[in-house]
């Protein structure tokens, strides 16, 4: 069983600068800890305590898991997942 | 350096003043690897605010979606700060998240003058650069 995960330009350091890598889970937290186990740290960049981390975008196929079911998400065979860091910024202090 | 032509300065700078006082941002496209952009691509501020920008997620994939169809880059993201200067707040630095990017910034604090400056941003550090407007 495999899925791709597409890895943005900086978040590639924890992939030896591939830019896509496969992993295997029935969820997309499954799969965030298959790849982990490979690449480790990267979970860290994408999920903290309370879940999907606020700034980085985790697409399955075209949609954004955060209008699916997040980490619960079911993923299967053939499916891509995307990462995509959030593009955010602006004069206030957060 | 950024050198980059009137139409897309000027396109930039129309955005962000139509969208005054929220804050405006965007992309210019470019060939992958060539520094150049060439297409001006407006995006949504999902947060519609003066004080904060984000990319709405799912036009993001859609957009990045296409540049690698058309292997391309975001060659420029620029957004606009409304009561500010045109420097790249701590925020801007926390989210800056394409390394490879020009970080272009403009300021629509003043009615008549508005401020155009460029800022690449890798491992939390701004380095401003000049930038050459072709006419």
């Amino acid at each position: 069983m495999a899925i791709e995960v597409r890895i943005p330009t900086i978040l590639r350091t924890y992939t030896d600068g591939a830019k896509q890598v496969e992993a295997t889970g029935s969820t997309l937290g499954e799969l965030l800890a298959d790849l982990d186990s490979r690449h480790g740290g990267l979970r860290d960049r994408l999920v903290d305590g309370g879940g999907l981390r606020r700034f980085v975008n985790v697409y399955l196929n075209d949609e954004d898991v955060r209008f699916l079911e997040g980490l619960d998400t079911p993923v299967k065979d053939g499916d891509t997942v995307t990462v995509l860091p959030a593009v955010a910024g602006g004069a206030l202090f957060i | 350096m950024l050198s980059i032509s009137r139409d897309l300065h000027d396109k930039i700078v129309a955005h962000a003043r139509a969208d005054h006082p929220d804050e405006a941002c965007g992309v210019l496209a470019g060939p992958a690897g060539r520094e150049c952009p060439e297409r001006f691509i407006p995006m949504t501020n999902a947060a519609r605010s003066p004080t904060f920008y984000e990319f709405d997620s799912t036009e993001q994939f859609r957009v990045w979606k296409e540049m690698d169809e058309r292997d391309e880059e975001p060659v420029v993201i620029y957004h606009s700060h409304t009561a500010t200067e045109a420097y790249p707040s701590r925020t801007d630095v926390s989210y800056a998240g394409e390394p490879g990017a020009h970080y272009v910034l403009v300021s629509t604090r003043d009615e008549d003058k508005t401020e155009f400056r460029s800022y690449r941003i890798l491992d939390g550090q701004i380095t401003e650069e000049p930038v050459t407007v072709v006419e």
